[in-house]
């Protein structure tokens, strides 16, 4: 495998390490009772985001699930924009009326989390259809879980993509866990690539804990998609090292060995320790970007908890466009 | 313009083909989609085998091509989410769902995407997405091919929801769908689909919100839904002659409501009875007994009237299918109770 350029390599680490800042941070918020509703913690994940979006551009579509705060940072979403919407604050990226589960923000690409299992699929497939009809290389990635490979609403994207030749690339997150079903349990076969043999695309492995290896494999599958060569399913084997939901217990349903298993693999860990061995970056400059990103952290707490909530007339906007106010 | 001067005459179907042309030449964002829009898909020397389930759609795909004349295979979750997806990042889209009974098969998509994303996004996007399908009763398709469903979708705050009633009104309010930039389903009676009616050449809008006055009245309000506005204008014809004056509805936009025109209307008539061939539990007819009750009950001479489908699957078998839709009759005989 060739080791990426350095440019590459400490945006693969700043993406991670503000994935996994961005995330703590969250997490303690939520633990001092302070943004509503919760979420859903991705840390662990953190390499398939980072991976996949280093080969994406603004003007490229990303469909995300209700795991979806890393997405919306790999995608270059503003981090205390973000940070005011979870808090439900005006200046969130979506004026505090999306909140976690349907963080978005459209000008970058990034066309929302989403709170329905398999919904975002067909989403990302019509972004391709654009995506092709305009003709102008921007390709579409739909993110998603083992949970969403057992709705139709899988099987249905990767038919008309794969018969219309569509600029997507849908992968899967297979953290083991649809809520507390294992995957082995849900599913039918034991690698989700495979299915991809049932729309004769190209179905591809990838260890998820490794950025580089999804960034490898992702970057193989972006440049099929935007030489019109149609879709890929990318399965990256990663895990979450929370619940569910921030309040889930995960140990009702798995080991404390298992997840020792995969934390001792961790993907920020990992790269850390082969980019001092490879040379490619210093230890120093990784502890300062990641220093970095947790003060990012605090700047973007800060400003959420600075910023005013949304007037109620809120309440009534955005229903319509062409009605300013929605009936009350 | 509450009708036309237009002399020429062409069917329902044909006017909704001619708004999609004229559409697709004046926007290449617009992009059709559906099962057998074109049909014979892909297959050496065959084209365009259907034009549509109804014919709606024969002779785009020469015009506009595979590629904006879009044959799907039947998987309504894939491509009505498809549609909303291509909205959602800068096209135009109109997808085909054949009958409006299959919104089983992609009401997540119409709900929890296209109805919602502008508003969970805080205003930052547009859907601009038209979804053209068929309701109604009275061709023997029976309880899967027969719903009127529209009710189902009015409940749904961020949709749009229309009902053309006639030729003219077929092509008007499909352009205003297809230029709006939120999602607009649009519900086509199939046995509306072969009437002819006199139609503009020209591109025409009707405006989404409006509903009109069909014919004057002093008596009674009675309003009409698609192709319960015939059944309307049958009734009045039929009360004229008995000497009440009834003043006919046009819905044509069921969300938003024009609750202006109902109500101005009932203020002047004080009776209302609404036609409707949705099933009546938490329904439009049942929403706009509501509003009257509540917004001009003062002004009200007699108990609102819905006349309505039973709570009842469509059936099969003519006898009661024809049992099942409300007709003229119904209506004489319900106005005549009311009128004291």
């Amino acid at each position: 495998m060739a080791v990426p350029e350095r440019a590459t390599l400490l945006w693969l680490f700043r993406t991670m390490a503000t994935i996994r800042a961005f995330e703590e941070r969250h997490m303690q918020e939520v633990n001092a009772g302070k943004p509503i509703g919760g979420g859903h913690s991705s840390i662990g994940e953190e390499a398939v985001p980072s991976g996949v979006c280093a080969h994406l551009t603004d003007r490229d579509f990303v469909a995300s699930t209700h795991r979806g705060h890393g997405h919306c940072i790999a995608k270059g979403v503003d981090v205390k924009g973000m940070m005011a919407e979870l808090l439900g604050r005006s200046t969130g990226v979506c004026r505090g009326k999306g909140g976690s589960m349907h963080i978005a923000d459209v000008s970058k690409g990034m066309l929302g989390a989403n709170g329905v299992v398999g919904s975002n699929l067909p989403l990302a497939t019509g972004a391709g259809l654009t995506a092709k009809l305009r003709g102008q290389g921007q390709v579409s990635v739909s993110f998603f879980g083992d949970g969403a490979s057992n709705q139709g609403t899988f099987h249905e994207s990767l038919n008309l993509a794969a018969i219309w030749k569509l600029p997507v690339v849908y992968v899967c997150e297979n953290n083991m866990y649809a809520e507390s079903t294992p995957v082995e349990y849900s599913t039918s076969v034991k690698d989700i690539a495979q299915r991809a043999a049932s729309y004769d695309i190209p179905g591809v492995i990838a260890d998820g804990m490794d950025v580089l290896d999804v960034y490898e494999k992702a970057g193989r599958a972006v440049e099929r998609a935007r030489r019109g060569e149609g879709p890929t399913l990318l399965e990256c084997k990663t895990y979450r090292y929370f619940g569910h939901f921030l309040a889930d217990d995960p140990h009702r349903y798995r080991t404390k060995e298992e997840e020792d298993g995969y934390r001792a693999r961790d993907a920020i860990a990992t790269f850390k320790k082969r980019a001092v061995e490879g040379k490619w970056l210093t230890a120093q400059e990784m502890e300062a970007e990641e220093k970095q990103a947790y003060s990012l952290m605090e700047e973007a707490v800060r400003f959420a908890e600075d910023s005013p909530p949304p007037s109620l007339d809120d309440l009534l906007t955005d229903v319509y466009v062409s009605y300013p106010r929605s009936k009350a | 313009m509450t009708t036309t001067t237009a002399t020429r005459q062409i069917t329902y179907g044909e006017a909704e083909r001619e708004a999609l042309r004229e559409e697709m030449r004046r926007d290449p964002n617009v992009i059709i989609m559906g099962e057998d829009i074109a049909g014979a898909a892909g297959r050496p020397g065959f084209t365009d085998a259907w034009g549509g389930p109804f014919g709606s759609t024969k002779g785009l795909i020469q015009e506009f091509g595979a590629e904006r004349v879009r044959d799907t295979p039947i998987s309504e979750a894939g491509f009505i989410g498809a549609a909303v997806g291509a909205a959602a990042t800068g096209m135009r889209p109109v997808a085909d769902l054949m009958f409006i009974d299959f919104i089983g098969c992609c009401l997540d998509q119409i709900m929890n995407n296209a109805a919602k994303m502008r508003y969970m996004f805080g205003g930052k996007s547009r859907m601009p997405l038209t979804i053209m399908t068929r309701i109604g009763a009275g061709v023997g398709s029976a309880a899967q091919h027969s719903e009127t469903l529209y009710s189902m979708l009015t409940h749904l705050p961020g949709l749009k929801v229309v009902a053309p009633s006639d030729a003219y009104t077929a092509k008007g309010l499909l352009i205003s769908a297809i230029r709006d930039d939120d999602p607009v389903i649009v519900c086509d009676h199939k046995r509306l689909l072969g009437r002819r009616g006199p139609v503009p050449e020209e591109a025409y809008t009707w405006p989404i919100g409006k509903a009109r006055v069909l014919k004057p009245g002093k008596d009674v309000t009675l309003v009409g839904i698609s192709l319960m506005t015939g059944v309307c204008l049958d009734a009045a014809a039929a009360l004229a002659k008995e000497g009440v004056d009834a003043e006919v509805i046009d819905l044509l936009s069921l969300s938003p409501l024009d609750d202006e025109a109902i109500l101005t209307s009932v203020k002047k008539t004080q009776r209302l009875v609404v036609v409707d061939e949705d099933t009546p539990r938490c329904s439009l007819a049942t929403d706009i007994a509501a509003l009257v009750a509540d917004e001009a009950f003062d002004y009200l001479a007699a108990p609102v009237k819905r006349i309505t489908a039973p709570h009842t699957p469509v059936p099969f078998s003519r006898v009661l299918e024809q049992a099942y839709i409300p007709n003229a009759q119904r209506v004489v005989d319900t106005v005549k109770g009311i009128m004291g």
